[in-house]
């Protein structure tokens, strides 16, 4: 059925090329590899314009072995949703007799910001494709800007941590929650440090009719500042600090797929980033803390959520 | 890299790359700075290497023991990093 | 191919109802459209065939304009037959995937309700929309009447999905005037008659998963300009193809299409150029002057991209004067859009009849006998280049 127990049990094929353009330790080609290995049969990609379009086609070379499009920034969801169109159409009208996965990629530039709306007319309409947004935390490609998606305090090039203001000012939307109350099926939160949990959450949503809205944590060297040894250090922590909380939806049930009981001292997860360095000033303590105070709500609320039956 | 630049007429229509999958044409072991070396006697094949490589440049056989393929890797250090026996050390490139 | 007259139906629809018919009868597979005025009954209509399973066809609800156009832009790229249909504000929302459709050689067919651009609003006609899509790759058609905006949008379908020419096609209606207004016409009993001119499309290239390709990479410095080159020669190789299209589809309608429409100029002094409904206001006119022994003449453009430069060239031989008639203003440029069109085809010919600008008819601003009458007194005065018709004040 596609689960797996062990990483052993993750298939062999590959449906993504080496020589491609991202960066050293970046986070992004995980999700490309294992959900082209966990969504069985035919598929097709959508890729809004970002990181991952621009470092896997540059023309005339093309890291995919299947087939892709991109057309603009903000429409990712809008064009996967013309797509899932068609080839019901091809399937009704002209015999085409395939299930083909439509599975449309977008940054947090791409999905958070301008590209939300095309996603929230396409959850909206109950097309059947998955979303999954690669989360790097700014719009990383046109050289590490902040989004909708940078958390509270972190220096990015349009919210450098200057003398007067430290940062991004602003916290972080919580578009998981946003997508899941389109009422969809399934929303889920994947982290590559966590790859069991994340490869079973992308089998379990290829099997699911409907839109499905996947977030999932890229740890970015170069714009998060880190050795790009520490990657999925990296992410393991953004998982122990409960700052990226490992969940899923399922059809209106909250579930903690990953609890932490003992959550790691935020700080630590800070320290390794050079975007988060100036936090660890005194006279920015009180930016620490309120990022622990929202981490806090969050975790709580995911607590409580829990327990519901359903929550839509 | 060596590309010979195509002129207009050669060009496949409507734009397409009809190619799937041939940037393994692409040598970007040319980046990096350190190399992953393997001992293969520590190696105990949990594929946390081959998992989390972002280049593709760890090779999955048969048994499951991996092999790196220079031609491809970067030099990020993160299969250095998560071995679990620390199988793989990373050593500056040209040493 | 034979005439098929007697297998149409006699009716009276206004402009809209008549391409949402035309897209029903083409049995089109995705319509992904945003309602706009006045483009919203082409909508509905195609939502009732839909929803009424007349058509089989899968009609996405989409949030925008730009939706609407990046899912058609989805649905072509895997093959199917699509329609979008929009106007002003909404052709400018989607303008940035305009271009991608025609380089990414996507034969998608879409109605364009001709609506001024705010500001201020307005929802009544000017060509701004049709002017604004000009560069971006897409043939363009401008309907007269309601008769053309049905056969134009079949055609159309025809035109784009052509191996030879593979590029999305716009058809102009004229906003309100031919959108909302009824007139008589012919249209085909059914999709069946239609299939016979418009077979199943067959892609050139799509997204299939077996043959994986990739669409729409990024290019730098070392290979955009030979894409564009490439582009630019098979969009300029339309021409002929598209005249076949047309000569069949004439005689599968039996009604005449082609470039061009030529009224009264072989032995005219003074020209009149107009896109659009108003050329059936000027035929009216240039035959009630030539009754006044005024020496005019007629010509209204089918085919307004690929400009259909020989055609045009060929027609003009013999005037003193063209008189260029434009629905729409370039803030900033030396003369409105068609004029500019005009001038840059004619500028090398050996012989060329002087031509005067004139702007009419913004934003709805009736054009009629009146109007025209006032259009004859200026273009008459010495020395008058531009003048605008219809405008209190002036």
């Amino acid at each position: 059925m596609g689960f797996i127990r062990r990483l052993n049990d993750i298939p062999r094929e590959e449906y993504f090329a080496p020589g491609h353009a991202f960066c050293a330790g970046c986070g992004i080609t995980s999700i490309i590899r294992m959900v082209l290995k966990a969504y069985e049969g035919p598929k097709i990609i959508v890729n809004a314009t970002g990181c991952m379009e621009v470092a896997s086609t540059l023309y005339p070379r093309t890291a995919w072995k299947v087939p892709w499009i991109h057309s603009a920034f903000e429409n990712a969801a809008a064009t996967a949703a013309g797509i899932e169109a068609a080839f019901k159409i091809l399937n009704r009208k002209y015999g085409y007799n395939k299930k083909v996965h439509v599975i449309a990629f977008g940054g947090d530039g791409g999905t958070f910001d301008i590209g939300i709306q095309a996603l929230s007319g396409a959850l909206e309409r109950g097309h059947n494709f998955t979303y999954i947004c690669y989360d790097n935390e700014a719009y990383m490609n046109t050289g590490i800007q902040r989004s909708g998606a940078t958390p509270m305090g972190a220096a990015t090039t349009t919210s450098p941590a200057g003398r007067v203001i430290p940062g991004k000012p602003q916290g972080k939307k919580d578009l998981v929650f946003i997508a899941a109350f389109h009422k969809i099926p399934y929303v889920a939160t994947l982290n590559p440090a966590f790859m069991q949990d994340m490869y079973n959450k992308l089998v379990k949503a290829s099997q699911i009719e409907g839109p499905k809205f996947l977030h999932y944590y890229t740890p970015c060297p170069t714009g998060w500042r880190f050795d790009t040894s520490h990657s999925i250090k990296i992410a393991r922590l953004a998982v122990q600090t409960r700052f990226f909380p490992l969940y899923e939806i399922e059809r209106g049930k909250l579930r903690i797929t990953v609890d932490i009981k003992k959550p790691k001292p935020l700080e630590e997860y800070l320290k390794l980033q050079g975007r988060f360095r100036h936090l660890l000033e005194p006279e920015n303590k009180h930016i620490v803390d309120a990022l622990k105070e929202e981490i806090e709500r969050n975790w709580q609320r995911l607590k409580m959520l829990s327990q519901l039956d359903f929550i839509y | 890299m060596a590309d010979d630049l195509k002129t207009w007429r050669e060009l496949p229509v409507a734009m397409i790359v009809d190619q799937p999958g041939n940037t393994v044409e692409v040598e970007t072991g040319t980046w990096r700075a350190l190399r992953p070396v393997l001992d293969p006697s520590k190696c105990i094949k949990c594929l946390i290497c081959w998992v989390y490589c972002p280049d593709l440049a760890i090779e999955r056989l048969e048994d499951d023991s991996v092999k790196i393929n220079y031609y491809y890797c970067k030099g990020c250090g993160i299969c250095a990093e998560e071995c679990p026996t620390k199988a793989i050390q990373m050593v500056e490139e040209g040493v | 191919m034979e005439v098929k007259v007697e297998r149409q139906i006699r009716t009276g629809l206004n402009g809209d109802e008549a391409v949402a018919y035309a897209a029903y009868h083409a049995d089109v597979d995705v319509i992904a459209a945003y309602p706009i005025t006045p483009q919203t009954i082409i909508v509905e209509r195609l939502s009732e065939f839909v929803h009424d399973g007349l058509l089989d066809a899968e009609f996405i609800p989409v949030e925008s304009e730009h939706s609407a156009l990046s899912a058609v832009v989805g649905a072509a790229a895997s093959g199917v037959r699509t329609f979008t249909a929009t106007a002003s504000q909404g052709l400018a929302l989607m303008y940035e995937i305009l271009y991608i459709a025609s380089s990414l050689r996507l034969p998608i067919v879409m109605a364009l309700a001709d609506r001024a651009l705010s500001a201020l609003i307005n929802i009544h006609c000017s060509h701004d929309d049709a002017y604004a899509a000009r560069d971006s790759g897409w043939i363009e058609f401008f309907a007269e009447n309601v008769q053309e905006a049905y056969d134009l949008v079949i055609a159309a379908f025809r035109v784009a999905e052509d191996k030879n020419i593979s590029f999305p096609a716009i058809v102009n209606l004229d906003g309100f005037i031919l959108s909302h207004s009824i007139e008589p016409l012919y249209i085909y009993e059914g999709q069946d008659v239609v299939r016979e001119f418009l077979p199943r499309r067959e892609p050139i290239v799509k997204l299939d998963p077996d043959k994986p390709i990739t669409i729409g990479a990024l290019a730098l410095q070392n290979y955009y300009i030979e894409l564009k080159r490439a582009q630019a020669e098979a969009f300029e190789a339309t021409p002929p193809y598209i005249r076949k299209i047309l000569r069949e589809y004439s005689e599968f309608s039996g009604r005449k299409y082609d470039f061009i429409k030529k009224y009264m100029i072989d032995d005219a002094d003074i020209g009149f150029l107009v896109l659009g409904s108003t050329a059936g206001t000027m035929r009216h006119v240039v035959r009630k002057w030539r009754e006044k022994g005024r020496k005019v003449g007629l010509i209204s453009l089918t085919l307004y991209r690929p400009f259909p430069v020989d055609d045009f060239r060929d027609a003009v031989k013999g005037l003193k004067k063209l008189v260029i008639m434009d629905r729409s203003y370039s803030f900033g440029s030396p003369y409105a859009q068609l004029y500019m069109d005009v001038a840059a085809t004619l500028y090398d010919e050996p012989e060329k009849p002087d031509l005067i600008n004139v702007i009419y008819g913004l934003g709805g601003r009736d054009f009629n006998e009146y109007t025209a009458e006032e259009m004859w007194e200026k273009i008459n005065r010495p020395g008058v280049k531009k003048i605008w018709v219809g405008v209190r004040g002036d």
